[in-house]
């Protein structure tokens, strides 16, 4: 490897890589100068250091890779092997010096940037979501599981439930007084060593503690949920008790024929049949409740502009995610231009102060800044109705329209102190001599400003601008804390209200409470999120050549 | 900003501004012209924007607690808010805070040394694809993470499967997710800042045998400082505020922080929580506005470098 000539341009430095740091100590002495022996109190504790970091990531890879191996995920094992295999080439290779300064940050970027938003284009395109996300063998044992009913004329079991490990057991003692002990994860097993009551109740066992009737009761939602497989083979059914003390037997209502690949309904008959759509159903198109992932291509986006419940509001949600970024750009802009314009005098008194307190908002944590106002508009209890309008019952944040007021004057609070600044270090920036010039040729205050400095202004807050309606358009916390989305529409049953904006749409269809979790459609949503804030940015950055200051 | 002062003083001169002492017979109306109504705006402005923060202590410092009791502004002082805050085991709001300085000084630190190796490489190598690099950092800038939350929490689902220390749930899972923005926001700001140390500093120092490494450390850094201390700050105060993210990954209320943490105080019973809730936002709030206040001056010069808040 050639040695780096040291008056070149830094294009050389790339080939250097620690490992040869020193190798530099035999180049030549440069001439007029005396020679002075090189200096390498670092070179090999780099090594050293390099070899124990490149050792301590190894290991790690080497235990996630077996990891990785034992659960089976073949694709991510290979994937992940990969990208071990790199690093160390990366790492271990002579030169390519920039990749060893930019791998560790590029490999994070890639797995939670780019990976993630490759993977949401994937999940837009299936049904993922609560009662499909998993593969259709999960849920045909899922469905034996669950549909299940009380075998008609089954004896009762006794029933006692113990506890273990934060696991919670029924110890069961059969007609024939045999005792039982299973939990939902263990099927039925004897337990010979259970210690017996008076009636001949199996009610305690070694290592396992017995409930008190109060705790049966404090547990009562728990226990409930306990479901003792009879046996490996969920078609045997489930014991299952209602009150702590007597269990029944129960069967899976729905059994699955392997052969045609459908449920039959064992009281009525009826069979459920694969409807291509990652679900059971019945004749009627009725499907059952459980189903699993299959790929629905275009599905989710026909959807979100064709379902009645959903094409309406979402419109209205593009509309007002608009609405909300350009107004909120645009009124911080004009209120942080006319505050910086106003101090920009150097005689002002009381300049800091000011300048101080009026940023202080841009310095409170946004997530707060919505709950503290969201107190302060409550219809209700909160501030401006009950003590500055007296009592007043004005719906701040009920009614439709001014809930839209309230979330854009709140995002001025938030957002003008930023919008002051930016501002006012571009006023001072601008020359003297331009107004001077201008006043001498007789132009008003106000020409001034708006023929000479407003432009001059635009052109370096522009792409500051962008970023900020960029910003804007997902600005989830400010419209998440104070309203939460709401008030919402009524011409839908989904939870989908006048000042939802997408993101919060995405967050609400994705993680909401109440209505189930659909994954696909709310991926679908963040792509076309994606789609908007990409087009728009690539125009507008094109438009104001912000990108020209990269050489 | 030296550059500002001196260009407005020069043109109070040139206007040939009268003297402090003219300046006291001046009548109102010349001087409400001139400089009054400027105070006028001033106030109103100070006022909106500091009432909801007087209005939030207040709430914290009134242990009568509903969010009607709270309307009185400063008409009790005790500290039965504070006191409940941290009594409350269902809602460790001690946990909260640790959690939220350690995931937020832990991802800050490791942000900025991700985006300053970049920002080095970036600045001062030449190799092929250094100019789509930039471009595309630039261009990810747009994309918040947040963005792709449904997929984040799928993969982490998908993490804890294998390795459950990594997953959902775990604080250095979500760490891990909060990296991978390292680059994209921070390191075209650093870059710019790296430009203006002068490459004869790096020559000098190569000539005197200095590695790569030692340059980096030794050099650039050191006079890089008050950019990392800014790409640090902004990173912390983004992430102490961050929830999309945080209220997916991390469940169990020992393990959450406090923007999850206090949202859930105010989620189902916004107004009987409500006095505990603004002690807790006062407590949350004041180490963030401290130093945000504290490092002021670097901020604001990175702000109009183009770094946004978030």
């Amino acid at each position: 490897m050639p040695k780096p000539d040291l008056r070149e341009q830094p294009s050389s430095q790339g080939q250097a890589a620690p490992a040869e740091a020193a190798s530099s100590a035999g180049r030549p002495a440069k001439p007029g100068r005396p020679a002075k022996p090189a200096r390498h109190p670092d070179s090999l504790k780099g090594t050293i250091l390099k070899v124990v970091l490149l050792g301590l990531v190894d290991a790690f890879a080497v235990y996630v890779l077996m990891m990785l191996f034992l659960s089976q995920s073949w694709a991510a094992l290979a994937v992940s092997s990969l990208v071990v295999l790199a690093i160390n080439w990366i790492y271990l290779r002579k030169g390519g010096l920039p990749a060893k300064y930019l791998a560790p940050g590029v490999l994070f970027l890639l797995v939670f940037q780019v990976l993630v938003v490759v993977f949401s284009g994937y999940i837009a395109f299936t049904n993922y979501g609560d009662g499909h996300n998993s593969t259709k063998d999960d849920a045909i044992s899922a469905i034996q599981l669950t549909a299940q009913k009380r075998v008609p004329d089954s004896p009762a079991y006794k029933a006692s439930v113990l506890t273990k490990d934060n696991e919670f057991y029924l110890l069961f003692t059969d007609p024939a007084g045999r005792a039982q002990l299973g939990s939902s994860e263990d099927p039925l097993a004897e337990a010979p060593d259970a210690g017996k009551d008076s009636t001949g109740k199996a009610n305690s066992l070694p290592g396992y503690q017995t409930l008190k009737f109060q705790e049966i009761v404090a547990n009562q939602q728990e226990i409930l949920k306990i479901t003792v497989p009879v046996s490996d083979d969920p078609a045997d059914g489930t014991l299952r008790t209602a009150d702590g003390s007597t269990a029944y037997q129960f069967k899976p209502a729905l059994k699955y024929d392997a052969a045609t690949d459908t449920f039959v309904d064992t009281e009525t008959g009826t069979e459920y049949r694969d409807n291509g759509k990652g679900a059971f159903a019945d004749p009627n198109g009725e499907a059952l409740a459980t189903g699993w992932k299959i790929d629905v291509g275009m599905d989710n986006f026909v959807r979100a502009f064709t379902d009645p419940s959903l094409r309406g509001p979402l419109v209205g949600v593009i509309l007002w995610t608009f609405t909300f970024s350009i107004a909120s750009v645009a009124l911080t802009f004009v209120m942080g231009l006319f505050l910086a314009m106003t101090f920009n005098r150097e005689d002002l008194r009381g300049k800091k102060a000011y300048r101080i307190l009026m940023i202080l908002p841009y310095a409170f944590p946004a997530f707060l800044s919505g709950l503290v106002w969201s107190g302060i508009l409550n219809p209700e209890f909160g501030w401006l109705n009950q003590t500055l309008l007296g009592g007043a019952n004005i719906g701040w944040l009920t009614d439709p329209v001014l809930a839209k007021i309230s979330v854009l004057v709140v995002n001025v609070w938030l957002g003008f102190p930023y919008m002051f600044l930016v501002c006012t270090g571009a006023l001072q920036s601008l020359p003297s001599e331009i107004d001077e010039a201008a006043r001498m040729d007789g132009a008003s205050a106000w020409r001034v400003f708006r023929s000479i400095k407003l432009p001059l202004l635009l052109v370096s807050v522009a792409p500051l601008l962008i970023s900020s309606f960029a910003f804007n358009f997902n600005n989830f916390n400010v419209i998440y804390m104070l309203t939460g989305g709401g008030p919402r529409f009524a011409d839908t049953d989904r939870d989908i209200g006048s000042t939802d904006i997408l993101i919060t749409l995405v967050y609400k269809v994705a993680f909401g409470q109440g209505t189930g979790r659909d994954y696909g459609l709310a991926s679908a949503l963040a792509i076309i999120i994606f789609i908007i804030v990409a087009t728009i940015s690539a125009i507008s950055f094109k438009q104001t050549k912000a990108l020209e200051d990269v050489n | 900003m030296s550059v500002g002062t001196f260009a407005s003083s020069k043109e109070t001169t040139f206007d040939g501004g009268p003297s402090p002492l003219a300046q006291k017979r001046r009548p109102f109306g010349v001087w409400f012209k001139d400089k009054g109504w400027r105070h006028v705006v001033g106030i109103i402005t100070t006022i909106f924007a500091v009432f909801p923060l007087l209005y939030v202590l207040s709430a914290a410092l009134d242990s009568n607690g509903t969010l009607v009791g709270s309307n009185g502004l400063f008409s009790r002082f005790d500290t039965g808010n504070f006191v409940a805050l941290f009594s409350d085991p269902t809602r460790p709001f001690g946990r909260w805070f640790v959690n939220t300085l350690v995931v937020g000084t832990v991802t800050s630190a490791a942000t900025v040394f991700l985006g300053a190796m970049a920002a080095y490489a970036f600045s001062r190598m030449r190799f092929k694809g250094r100019r789509m690099g930039l471009l595309t950092l630039l261009l990810l800038q747009m994309f918040p993470q947040l963005l792709a939350v449904v997929a984040i929490f799928l993969l982490l689902s998908g993490i804890s499967q294998v390795i459950p220390a990594l997953g959902l749930g775990s604080q250095l899972g979500l760490i891990m997710v909060y990296l991978g923005g390292a680059l994209g926001v921070n390191t075209y700001l650093m870059y710019g800042f790296f430009n203006t140390v002068p490459q004869s500093l790096d020559e000098a120092a190569k000539i005197d045998g200095a590695s790569h490494v030692q340059i980096f450390f030794g050099i650039i850094l050191r006079l890089v400082t008050p950019i990392l201390a800014v790409v640090g700050l902004l990173a912390f105060i983004g992430i102490s505020s961050e929830f999309v993210i945080a209220s997916v990954v991390l469940t169990d209320p020992d393990s959450q922080t406090l923007a999850v943490g206090l949202y859930s105080y105010v989620a189902q019973q916004r107004s009987e929580n409500w006095g505990v809730f603004a002690a807790g936002a006062v407590i949350a709030a004041i180490p963030v506005m401290a130093l945000f206040l504290f490092l002021q001056k670097y901020i604001v010069s990175g702000l109009t470098a183009g770094s946004v808040k978030g």
